[in-house]
């Protein structure tokens, strides 16, 4: 049980922490349908009878080099793309997964878990957290201006690539709690509601991990006391959060 | 001449238009060179051929060790992120715990007080937000600062200050300057050299044989009216 509760909050760290840049790069839409792109990955993997986590982290890598490779095209419509595509995903994963299976990837179902799975867990957490703790300042040029950023001597093609690839981790983190419909919502939210609530970059990202985190512990608290799903109450609080904070504003 | 920039026959397209045709022009170490044309004629698609961010034929020859400032026109960050001045400049620092002497001196530099810079960016003006992007610049130890029209949205004093500000810039520390520019006065007053990019042709050399008015209605394609102020 205790831990489940690690390892949740250390998801809801590195989804605070990643929330704000999506946020700011005005990827709230694009972050929800990227989770989507797991269910084929989840479905396939059930049908090889391995692990889903594999499936979907596979799938989530394979949306992010998408999206990026889509970025580097002038004349395309990011968009679109990802609108098109990712639907499509869920459709094709809708038909690859069934009953149960399919409610709890799409929900996400807190089952018992696996000493392999809390300690991956804890190292990809820790890995997204390094990122943006590291990264932050070049993150922080290139979202003002991605000339300016190369001028400055980023690699911005790289540093984009690698912060996506960072969002695709964030959310096969999430699956096991979330699922692939309201992951997306737990790197947003709380990234909306710092965005509102902050004065400077260091109060949104502990903003961000405050209602990520807080979300998280009271969600599942919650979840236990009242035997619902864990995934929709997380959501339900952080949106909660997100409301009390557009109405102190 | 030593040069500090060198252009040979560079074209850039797009599709199926091209924007810049076999373009040949060079900066020397310290002057300034001002780049004006109608809109449309490829001004900052040069700029951002020179600072390689978009792909371009023909050679661009930067001096070896050349550290480039980039102010770009405009930009497209929502206003209300809540990113301070101050984090902006401290993200350009490589170093961050001795880096806020350095932000102090570039603040002094372009006029912005601290106050100010603890604002987040969206609320700025655009003068001062066009000043907070010369500060970053600055914080690089440029050798040449490229600005995309620095001034365009700014009310008239403010424009006067700016010109200002970057003409003691250059003075001071020995900069390169590239600028792009519809003010024909400060072209005339500031560039050592103007390259024209015209709809039909292109040319280059001081103001004085270039800025005249028969050459400025073949490149604009209607009379030009500006004044010179002598000093």
């Amino acid at each position: 049980m205790l831990e489940n509760l690690v390892l949740a909050i250390t998801m809801a760290i590195a989804a605070g922490l990643v929330g704000c840049f999506a946020v700011m790069r005005r990827m709230a839409l694009a972050a929800d349908a990227l989770s989507h792109v797991a269910l084929p990955g989840i479905g396939v993997a059930l049908a090889l009878h391995i692990h889903p986590i594999f499936g979907a982290a596979a799938m989530l890598f394979f949306g992010a080099l998408l999206v990026w490779a889509v970025e580097g095209k002038a004349r395309v419509d990011t968009e679109v793309v990802i609108g098109v595509l990712f639907s499509a995903a869920l459709a094709v994963g809708s038909m690859l997964t069934s009953g149960e299976d399919l409610v709890e990837a799409l929900f996400g179902g807190a089952g018992a878990l696996s000493w392999p799975e809390i300690l991956f867990g804890i190292v990809a957490a820790a890995l997204v957290v390094a990122f943006v703790v590291t990264q932050r300042n070049r993150l922080v040029v290139m979202l003002v201006s991605p000339d300016v950023a190369r001028t400055a001597g980023i690699n911005v093609r790289r540093l984009n690539l690698l912060y996506l690839l960072t969002f695709a981790l964030t959310i096969a983190l999430g699956l096991r709690y979330l699922g692939v419909l309201l992951m997306g919502a737990l790197i947003i939210i709380p990234a909306a509601t710092a965005k509102r609530l902050a004065k400077n970059l260091t109060q949104m990202l502990l903003i961000a991990v405050g209602v990520a985190v807080a979300a998280t512990v009271v969600g599942t608290g919650l979840a236990s006391w009242l035997h619902r799903e864990t995934g929709s109450l997380i959501v339900t609080v952080a949106a909660c959060i997100f409301l009390l904070g557009f109405l102190r504003k | 001449m030593d040069h500090i920039l060198e252009v040979d026959r560079l074209s850039v397209r797009f599709g199926n238009v091209e924007v810049l045709t076999e373009l040949s022009f060079s900066v020397a170490k310290g002057s300034s060179l001002a780049v004006i044309g109608p809109n449309g004629a490829g001004k900052t698609v040069l700029f951002k051929a020179l600072i390689g961010s978009i792909p371009s034929a023909g050679a661009i020859r930067w001096a070896p060790d050349v550290q480039i400032g980039y102010v770009p026109q405009k930009l497209a960050l929502q206003r209300d992120v809540p990113i301070t001045g101050m984090d902006f400049l401290q993200a350009r620092s490589k170093r961050p715990k001795g880096s806020s002497a350095e932000i102090s001196r570039v603040l002094d530099l372009v006029g912005i007080s601290k106050d100010v810079s603890e604002c987040t960016i969206g609320t700025l003006s655009g003068g001062q937000f066009q000043r907070l992007l010369v500060a970053f610049a600055l914080l690089g130890n440029p050798s040449v600062l490229l600005l995309d029209e620095p001034t365009a949205g700014i009310d008239e004093p403010g424009q006067q200050q700016l010109n200002e500000l970057i003409h003691r810039l250059q003075e001071e520390q020995s900069l390169t300057v590239l600028f792009i520019s519809h003010e024909l006065t400060v072209v005339y007053r500031y560039a050592t050299n103007v390259l024209c990019l015209g709809r039909k042709r292109v040319c280059f050399g001081p103001p004085r044989t270039i800025l005249t008015p028969d050459l400025l209605t073949e490149i604009y394609g209607t009379p030009v009216d500006y004044h010179v102020h002598h000093a």
